[in-house]
């Protein structure tokens, strides 16, 4: 089979359309350069009613919305899942990491939370503070501006509070409390723990003429119509369409590996069509890694040459290292006062919590280094599958028999409804050296690419913050007259601990850093191998914060891509 | 996707059984409705939409067992001059289709539906559905109600038969129109969230804080484009 080559040669070839991948796009494309952006998924516009799943009614799915299909529900707007047919993964040593991949246009962030955190100016340095891990190369002066952009162009909501490691911004403003969260706001206060708005990517107010504003359906993880949530797709690709540059979209392709001439240079990628199962070649001056952290690294490795032998960007040996996600811990509580609701209003709100806690606490008085914030969820939401499951099993608070049939229980759904409140705790793990992912050269995908291997554990300090949450959830269900659900998770369960990547906040594959031998690009997202390659998804992150990353990654590929436009006009590149 | 070859496995031995007995595929005539109804509305990529096709193309439960699921179902939630019951909301044709979508079930609801039958011939001589109500109750009542403090998988089979049925009977119904509409939910609209209503906060002896709300989104500015000072306060 021969190889198809395109002639036309790109400034940019841009490997992914998520996050990273979108806002490269839309600044390079802002820029005035043709770009080439190449998505291993189908094209997505959840504007399109063949698309949508945004306001449909449980019974038009006819499995009630179950997670037989899509791992989120079927009217979840993410198309693969953390199994994706033909494209295996795999582990090493009985270790365990699971791996959530979206091939679509704009990737994982059509069904994201949208929980839209700042890093704060510990977080670039937190070395210096307990020891563990390492600084990154650049402060929060460096990415605060891009911050700043970020806020203004895509919109967040949230408020300006002034606290040291969670930096004002450029807010809109929060949606009021929801009922459930005002009990939150006074369980938690009564144990110290400070409660904010949350931060989060919706337009709670109009920021431009081509995005509608929220109307609070609480369906952002189904993708919004009007495109009033950050979509990388809706907010970032369609715009750059419409920009001075020419961009050309390349759905359906997987991008195999990025090819390098004799000097070793990036000449390009070659990626396989999945529609005709044929492998093709683009030509780019320059190419930007956007896959997502691990698939970025696996395309690195996976591309071999004679300069390059141990993949591209990897002279150092750290290409898949430092691999880490969030931690990950839960607790629902059944609380009393919220039996018997009036069903008289409309609450479902925006997709996710109106409030949350930022981290508060002091890790020098703990037996762990770093935090983590709470999110909260609850109230009285569509029905979906699932919904009645044991409707009356909180009988047993009260004494009362507990099933039955008949009408008796119509009067239990309704009396329990909205009365359950559930607090996620989501945290920093310590990024290490031998948590990683590399080319497993047993096997390879339906596209003849091999595959990652995942090497990953967790430590102590890990397993000491998700005791400590689970004490505070306990303690925040009791303040609000509440029962927690279920017995505690003991050591033996790692203290409720979710598997590494079950966060999805997997970052750090490709670290940045000034030294070339610890670290694979440098401050502004370069391979120190080859210049004329960067990547701008979370694998440069140094580390990950008790925060969500994709503000970060936002930032920082905006970063990186005003210095490819500046590297590009003064012919470096 | 090994779940999509054991179902075409198990499609061959149920499609079998069901020819045997009834010499047709039942329920072929409503599937298309269905299926194009689901083309139309809810967002499915081709694949999803052929597996959909699939599931819906299959008979699982024979005629016996889909009308005694429907004597079932309808003893849990029944009609009534104020409700409207299980049957009137289609659930045993979703009960069906999730014994197909989610196969590990259907042992459990085609073993428990014989023991229901094998119960009431030998204490009424007659099969469950043909029971009077009364009858019917006296076999209920042994097994709907269970000890939440012994562990699920240590209840007897057929009290955790019973609590499947109620559990898929009380979720298709709710998510259904009817249920829907009987809950009272009074979302999934467009609408301009403002807050707990006052009645509600005052049952609940809640209140917001005027600081808290100083913060929040003015309603009636949503439509004007956002504008801040340097320092990012909101001047629009």
């Amino acid at each position: 089979m021969q190889i198809i080559e395109n002639s036309k040669v790109y400034d940019a070839i841009i490997v992914g359309s998520g996050a990273g991948g979108g806002m490269a796009t839309k600044i390079l494309a802002d820029a005035g350069l043709n770009v080439a952006v190449v998505e291993a998924g189908p094209f997505f516009d959840p504007a399109d009613p063949k698309q949508q799943t945004q306001l449909k009614w449980p019974w038009e799915s006819p499995r009630r919305g179950a997670a037989t299909v899509r791992p989120f529900g079927d009217f979840d707007a993410a198309y693969g899942g953390w199994e994706i047919e033909g494209e295996p993964y795999t582990h090493k040593d009985g270790t365990k990491f699971d791996w959530f991949r979206s091939h679509m246009l704009g990737g994982r962030t059509n069904h994201w939370g949208r929980i839209s955190l700042r890093f704060g100016p510990t977080d670039f340095k937190h070395k210096d503070v307990d020891g563990y891990g390492d600084n990154w190369p650049i402060g929060y002066e460096d990415i605060k501006p891009y911050y700043d952009k970020v806020d203004k162009l895509i919109g967040v909501f949230g408020t300006n509070e002034g606290l040291p490691n969670d930096p004002d911004g450029f807010f809109l403003p929060p949606p009021k409390p929801r009922l459930h969260e005002l009990y939150y706001i006074k369980g938690a206060r009564k144990s110290n723990i400070p409660v904010y708005p949350s931060r989060m990517s919706m337009l709670t107010k109009r920021i431009n003429n081509e995005r509608g504003v929220c109307f609070y359906c609480g369906q952002c993880s189904r993708a919004c119509q009007v495109y009033a949530d950050f979509s990388a797709g809706t907010c970032l690709i369609f715009p750059a369409q419409k920009s001075r540059g020419q961009v050309d979209l390349f759905v359906n392709c997987v991008v195999r590996e990025v090819t390098t001439d004799k000097e070793g240079r990036a000449t390009g990628v070659s990626y396989i069509n999945k529609e005709d199962r044929k492998e093709y070649k683009l030509k780019g001056k320059v190419v930007v890694l956007g896959a997502s952290a691990c698939s970025s690294a696996r395309i690195l490795m996976n591309s071999k040459s004679a300069q390059h032998p141990n993949g591209l960007g990897n002279s150092s040996d750290h290409v898949g290292k430092y691999l880490h996600d969030s931690t990950g811990g839960g607790r629902v509580g059944f609380v009393p006062d919220l039996m018997n609701r009036k069903v008289s209003y409309n609450e479902d709100g925006v997709g996710g919590m109106h409030v949350y806690s930022p981290w508060w606490g002091d890790n020098s008085k703990l037996d762990f280094p770093r935090g983590y914030h709470i999110e909260i969820w609850g109230g009285m939401g569509m029905p979906n599958y699932g919904f009645g499951f044991n409707v009356n099993e909180f009988n047993k608070f009260f004494g009362t028999k507990v099933g039955g049939y008949g009408d008796v229980l119509r009067s239990d759904v309704k009396k329990y409804y909205g009365a359950i409140v559930g607090m996620s705790g989501r945290g920093e793990s310590i990024a290490r050296k031998d948590n990683y992912c590399e080319i497993d050269p047993t096997t390879v995908d339906q596209w003849g690419i091999p595959v990652l291997r995942f090497h990953y554990k967790w430590s102590d300090l890990e397993r000491n913050q998700a005791r400590h949450m689970q004490h505070t959830f306990e303690e925040i269900i009791h303040n609000m007259g509440g029962t927690p659900l279920g017995e505690a998770p003991g050591k033996d369960e790692d203290y409720g601990l979710l598997a590494p990547g079950r966060i999805i906040h997997e970052v750090g594959t490709t670290r940045m850093g000034d030294d070339p031998k610890t670290s694979v690009t440098n401050k502004f997202q370069q391979l120190h191998d080859v210049d004329n390659v960067f990547i701008v998804d979370a694998g440069p992150f140094v580390s990950q914060a008790d925060k969500n990353c994709t503000w970060t990654i936002l930032a920082l590929s905006w970063r990186a891509s005003d210095y490819i436009v500046d590297q590009l006009k003064k012919q470096n590149l | 996707m090994d779940r999509r070859k054991s179902l075409k496995s198990m499609v061959l031995g149920t499609v079998a059984g069901g020819l045997a007995l009834h010499g047709c595929k039942p329920g072929e005539g409503q599937t298309e409705e269905v299926v194009q109804k689901a083309e139309v509305f809810y967002g499915r990529t081709p694949e999803e939409k052929e597996l959909n096709a699939e599931l819906h193309e299959i008979q699982f439960f024979n005629a016996h067992e889909m009308a005694t699921l429907a004597v079932l179902c309808d003893l849990i939630l029944p009609k009534s001059d104020e409700f409207k019951s299980a049957t009137d909301a289609q659930v045993p044709d979703f009960i069906e289709f999730m014994a197909k979508d989610l196969p590990e079930m259907q042992t459990d609801l085609r073993g428990g539906l014989m023991w229901l039958d094998h119960e009431s011939n030998s204490r009424f001589q007659m099969e469950f559905k043909s029971l009077g109500q009364e009858q019917q109750h006296k076999i209920l009542d042994e097994v709907a109600y269970y000890d939440p403090e012994v562990p699920e998988e240590e209840r007897p089979a057929s009290i955790n038969f019973f609590s499947l049925v109620r559990n898929l009977t009380l979720t298709g119904f709710y998510t259904s129109k009817i249920g829907i509409e009987e809950l009272g939910y009074k979302g999934n609209m467009p609408n301009v969230w403002d807050g707990v209503p006052e009645d509600v906060l005052k049952q609940h002896g809640m209140a917001y804080e005027e600081e808290w709300l100083a913060k929040c989104v003015d309603q009636s500015k949503r439509n004007i484009v956002a504008e801040w000072d340097e320092n990012g306060n909101l001047i629009s």
